[in-house]
């Protein structure tokens, strides 16, 4: 199934980015021949296999519930572009 | 005495275990060699300031009488997707250009509990994305057996550091093949254990369900050590199992039990005539001088892997990436300019009378969201967050990701059935030989394809290694790879072990050339 030029841009919106005019052309050319490489998996019956999603099956892993110490407010800060020592700062999300 | 930096981190440790060696002598020579040669291999992103300093410490702590195991002092490169709080951690990305963790990967602590140095971080593809270290926002690392080629990726840097004697060994992760293609690539020994035998906490993610860390060494020797050092069970990583660790060292030198060793006819056939020919030569030495019965067997799946793959990893890798968000550490646009911008276009569109598209106008902080990730994400992180976002998206999660997930437990099957009737698979790990530099960045699906043979192991959660089997006519080295059950790392470390003692492709050292004719400057690079 090919993959048209808009539906790439409703992905980039979904995936949080911004694609320039030429690198939009570019990447909807790429992952078309990518998406029509991977639909050969279209040939497989997979009637009746369960998914597999971690190779190495566990359930239920738990460790002693017991306090400990977490990442302390200044440390998880620190790498902020923008804080105001106490909390991260972003642009208003709510119009005025 | 053979020059320090062509020691084993083996031999190293007795050095310094009987006081022959300082680890500030020791450091001194990988540190001079990095200096040396880096600018023209590319293999360090950051060389640790306090690397000499944190070596005489552990000299004088030993000379105190202090009880220290041997291979206190003895340096190791780090990928740079492994956290270290003294250092940065860039992933290769202009996203993370200037970051520094405030924790230590788990990996990193157990290594610095047992005493060694990190002499600096290891360049690799853009956050791992990449079969040939040249997505880095830092420019490629090069093979120092041809510097106009791929040392492979996305560990290359660790790989090219072993390689060319700029450290003993190094760890890397392989999501897709990420240590065994650069470790076939530059003639050295790289492990992708089981999933789950070493704690990922602190590695940072790309694609949770396949990523692992391991080991690049010369020897089999040294890279059993490093596992040993680094495996075992973690309360921050749920997924690690809890499983006692073998003493791999002790376990690789006993004697080879008799063996049946499978190989798949299909692969074999898929190779460059001369990689053919050294994999052959590798089972007959498997056959003749390890005494291994082989026999044929079949992954019927295994052609269906890369498809898999890729869109597995990336459907992971764009859940992942999610967090870099330019809010809570990362890079960041300018949002000034991003907002205003974003007011110029409202008005244009408002003055043209087009009131719906002012209506679906991005919001101030989801444009500052997308301006960040656009800037700071490389071409090819970008392409797998894009690719990953559509395989989960509405309408195609059950055609793409659900099916994937289907068809990763046929190539499992494939891999449980084969082992029935063999302990381990031996074949290829790449088709070719490491390949130039910009021969595959333009057809991303032709570098997709060179993970053909490393995927599998990935998928099905199986330990897996390369190590030297042989050169190409033009000097090129070339990989074997052993994959065997769960949990079995100590066989195919054993059967590393004592190929290497019938065979010197281990022990060759590339010709590296002095220079600085390209700067690796941070503000400098580009993609």
């Amino acid at each position: 199934m090919a993959l048209t030029r808009a539906e790439v841009e409703k992905v980039a919106l979904l995936a949080r980015l911004e694609l320039e005019p030429q690198e939009l052309e570019l990447l909807t050319a790429q992952l078309a021949r990518v998406v029509e490489y991977v639909d050969q998996l279209a040939q497989l019956d997979t009637q009746g296999v369960e998914p597999l999603a971690h190779a190495v099956e566990l359930t239920n892993v738990f460790r002693p519930d017991q306090v400990q110490p977490s990442l302390p407010r200044q440390k998880a800060l620190q790498q902020a572009p923008r804080t105001d020592g106490e909390f991260f700062r972003v642009p208003a999300v709510l119009e005025p | 005495m053979a020059p320090i930096w062509k020691a084993s981190a083996w031999e190293l440790s007795q050095q310094l275990a009987q006081g022959t060696l300082s680890s500030e002598e020791i450091t001194r020579e990988f540190l001079q060699r990095i200096e040396q040669y880096n600018d023209s291999l590319g293999a360090f992103i950051h060389v640790n300031p306090q690397a000499l300093e944190q070596a005489r410490q552990v000299d004088q702590r030993r000379r105190r009488g202090e009880e220290l195991p041997p291979w206190a002092g003895v340096p190791i490169a780090l990928k740079d997707n492994l956290c270290t709080s003294d250092q940065p951690t860039t992933c290769a990305s202009r996203m993370l250009q200037d970051y520094i963790s405030p924790f230590d990967a788990t990996v990193v602590k157990r290594l610095r509990s047992q005493g060694l140095v990190v002499l600096g971080k290891t360049n690799l593809d853009e956050f791992a994305m990449g079969s040939s270290n040249e997505t880095s926002f830092f420019g490629p690392a090069r093979n120092p057996w041809a510097e106009d080629r791929s040392p492979g990726g996305s560990s290359g840097g660790s790989a090219v550091a072993v390689a060319s004697g700029l450290a003993p060994w190094s760890l890397g992760s392989d999501t897709g093949g990420s240590i065994r293609l650069p470790a076939a690539f530059c003639g050295v020994l790289g492990l992708k254990p089981t999933y789950g035998r070493v704690s990922r906490w602190g590695l940072v993610a790309f694609a949770s369900s396949l990523d692992q860390i391991g080991p690049l060494a010369r020897s089999a020797l040294d890279a059993a050590l490093l596992l040993e050092l680094i495996a075992g069970p973690d309360e921050r990583d749920s997924t690690c199992v809890n499983q006692p660790v073998p003493r791999y060292c002790q376990v690789i030198q006993q004697p080879l039990p008799k063996l049946r060793i499978g190989w798949v006819p299909e692969q074999l056939e898929a190779l460059e005539p001369e990689v053919q020919q050294a994999v052959q030569q590798a089972l007959k030495v498997l056959r003749q001088q390890l005494g291994a019965e082989l026999r044929e067997v079949r992954l019927p799946h295994a052609r269906f892997a890369v498809a898999t793959y890729y869109i597995i990893a990336p459907s992971e890798a764009s859940s992942n990436l999610a967090r870099y968000d330019g809010i809570h550490f990362g890079y960041r646009a300018n949002e000034q300019e991003v907002l205003a911008a974003l007011r110029q276009e409202a008005q244009r569109l408002a003055q043209a009378g087009d009131h719906q598209a002012v209506q679906e106008l991005d919001s101030p902080l989801v444009r500052l969201y997308r301006a960040t990730r656009s800037q700071g994400f490389g071409t090819e992180v970008k392409r797998r967050i894009m690719l990953g976002t559509y395989a989960l998206s509405a309408g195609y999660y059950d055609q793409y990701y659900l099916k994937a997930l289907k068809v990763r437990r046929l190539i499992r099957q494939d891999y449980l059935d084969a082992f029935e009737q063999v302990d381990l698979i031996a074949g290829p790990v790449a088709s070719s030989a490491a390949f130039a530099l910009g021969e595959k960045t333009q057809d991303p699906l032709s570098m997709y394809l060179v993970d053909l043979f490393t995927v599998g192991a990935n998928l099905a959660g199986i330990p897996a290694l390369s190590l030297p089997c042989g050169f190409t006519g033009e000097g090129l080295p070339l990989g074997l790879q052993l994959q065997g059950p769960l949990f079995s790392e100590a066989l195919l470390l054993q059967v590393a072990h004592h190929f290497q003692l019938h065979t010197d492709y281990h022990i060759r050292w590339p010709q590296l050339t002095e220079g600085n004719q390209r700067t690796h400057d941070r503000n400098g690079c580009q993609q």
